[in-house]
């Protein structure tokens, strides 16, 4: 096994990186880790590469100096959550030592290990990693860009655009019908598009009673669909509609000025529009040349260094891990296994052995939460769940099992949060 | 004492497992361990960092070793009912789980 190991670790670091570690660790200067991104991957990163080596120098880099999550973004539709309490700040990295730079890093020289921002810092690292997150592929639609997203928010990055959808659905009228067009495979949150139909749906029922609620996907099957379509049959019956891309359901064009989706055969106009474009790694991430031809980025699963680009990892939405989905709790503990092999690396040490997990609520109701989680493990395919464990809550459950889920669903938040930003 | 016993079982079930799905691995069949700091960093997310829960699920910072490895196997085997943590802790192994508890109790204690 050591052999094996021993191999994998040369092959990683490469005999030039092995030696490098080593002068590192024999020398005063110490280790410098950049981190890009202050979401779920990043503010995880920066923290936590300071939990595995204090010494190691970390600064962190976010274009925005708060960071409001997706997680809980839907409750704030839903009206049960405001957006203050779902937006945080760096002031723990800071107070743990980490460099904490408000700009936007307009690029990064991989060859001589830089990171430019706007501001015209130029920051050397010799380990980068990189949190970016997702941008759309608004070249998919028509009808749709950057500007459109104004007037017709995807609401997929948490902030302002959660906010002119929830405005506009306190505008509607009661009797209105709200669209709702989630994306084709593969994009942030997998169960998302289906809690955000919950919570407008939950806002509706109590506020706008005879409003309906349609949902035009582009797929015919969905993330934790069974408990969705039994919570859905009990709380939204007369309210949810959802149509599979199979019956007509993909939208393949959006005109904004008359708010209709148009599908292959039928003109959907809506009260209140809520389009979820097609996804790819975040525009820094092409800028780097860390993606591969599908738009996102591949990496080595011990350590999430980029297959591409040598000192370069990607963790989060922008990677690929595999049977990972795309989630923050997912970006959380990639974060905590690039962290620790950042560190081994760095200290000429072999990377560990890594292991993450993934824990996702959803809520139907305010008090009725259904889940879904997985423990991983690194295998030569990449992350695999491990067998006999994870899986979906049980179907069939009465409320005293969902109020609890929707409970812990408000427990998890609170804990991650403070895991991440606290 | 019946840890090591029920390893061994599990290294022999593990294999069969494994066979079944090539979608999944084994919580035992492969190479070495995680580390422990690495494998408890993961309880941090639900549980809060360091395990010191903000409150709603169980706080973890003020249990003792033996305590955390006896509700970690109670839900493993089903004995303790739970919404989700038997789920999860089915999918670490014994000696992680021994290896966690020992880990976050001593770095609490400090
Ligand atoms: C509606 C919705 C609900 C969700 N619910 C859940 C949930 O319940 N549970 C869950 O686990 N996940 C959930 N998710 C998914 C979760 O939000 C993402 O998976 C997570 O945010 C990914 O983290 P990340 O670090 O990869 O990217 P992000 O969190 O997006 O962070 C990226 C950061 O990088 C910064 N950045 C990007 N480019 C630059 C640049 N050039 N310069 C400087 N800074 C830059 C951005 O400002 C941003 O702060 C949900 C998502 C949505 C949309």
């Amino acid at each position: 096994m050591f052999t094996t190991s021993r191999r994998d670790f040369l092959r990683i670091t490469g005999a030039a990186g092995a030696l490098s570690a080593l002068s590192l660790s024999g020398c005063q200067s110490k280790a410098r880790v950049v981190v890009i991104g202050g979401g779920f991957g990043g503010a995880t990163a920066a923290k936590y590469v300071k939990w595995f080596d204090p010494s190691i120098d970390v600064t962190l880099i976010d274009a925005s100096k708060t960071y409001t999550t997706c997680p809980f973004s839907n409750l704030v539709l839903g009206g049960i959550r405001s957006l203050a309490s779902i937006t945080h700040n760096f002031d723990a990295q800071a107070g743990r030592g980490v460099n904490v730079v408000n700009d936007m890093v307009t690029g990064v020289d991989t060859a001589k290990q830089i990171v430019m921002t706007k501001g015209g810092a130029k920051i050397p690292y010799d380990r980068l990693i990189m949190s970016p997150g997702i941008d759309f592929k608004y070249d998919t639609i028509e009808g749709y860009d950057a500007t459109v997203a104004e007037a017709i928010p995807h609401a997929w990055k948490a902030g302002t655009q959660t906010a002119i959808l929830r405005q506009q659905l306190e505008a509607m009228p009661d009797g209105g019908t709200v669209i709702i067009a989630p994306p084709p495979n593969p994009f942030r949150c997998p169960p998302g598009p289906y809690e955000r139909a919950s919570m407008i749906a939950y806002y509706l029922k109590m506020a706008k009673p005879k409003s309906k609620l349609l949902i035009l996907d582009s797929k015919d099957k969905f993330s934790k669909q069974g408990l969705f379509q039994e919570g859905w049959a009990l709380h939204y019956k007369d309210i949810i509609e959802w149509v599979p891309a199979s019956k007509d359901g993909k939208v393949r064009r959006v005109d904004a000025a008359s708010k209709t989706f148009h599908t292959e055969f039928t003109a959907h106009k809506g009260d209140v529009l809520n389009y979820i474009p097609a996804q790819k790694a975040a525009d820094i991430a092409f800028k780097a040349g860390l993606t591969n031809q599908l738009g996102w980025c591949p990496v080595h699963f011990q350590t999430f260094e980029s297959t591409l680009v040598k000192n370069v990892h990607v963790i989060g939405d922008a990677s690929i891990a595999t049977k990972m989905p795309k989630s923050g709790n997912a970006a959380n503990t990639q974060a905590k296994v690039c962290a620790a092999a950042v560190a081994d690396l760095l200290n000429g040490r072999e990377p560990g052995t890594p292991t993450t997990t993934n824990t996702c609520y959803s809520l139907i109701t305010k008090d009725y939460g259904i889940s879904v989680t997985a423990v991983y493990k690194q295998s030569d395919k990449g992350y695999m769940p491990v067998a006999g464990a994870g899986g979906l809550s049980p179907k069939g459950e009465g409320p005293e099992f969902r109020q609890l889920e929707a409970k812990y669903a408000r427990g998890w938040y609170a804990n991650i949060a403070q895991d991440i930003w606290g | 004492m019946g840890l090591k016993t029920t390893l061994k079982v599990c290294l022999g079930t593990a294999f069969t497992v494994f066979a079944i799905s090539a979608t999944s691995v084994s919580a035992h069949a492969e190479g070495k361990m995680a580390s422990p700091q690495l494998l408890v960093s993961n309880c941090f997310n639900c549980h809060g960092y360091m395990g010191d829960s903000a409150g709603v699920i169980d706080e973890l910072s003020s249990l003792p070793e033996r305590r955390i490895v006896k509700k970690m196997v109670d839900f493993k085997s089903g004995e303790k009912p739970s919404t989700i943590m038997s789920r999860i802790a089915k999918g670490y192994s014994d000696s992680e789980i021994e290896a966690m508890a020992k880990y976050l109790a001593a770095a609490n204690a400090k």
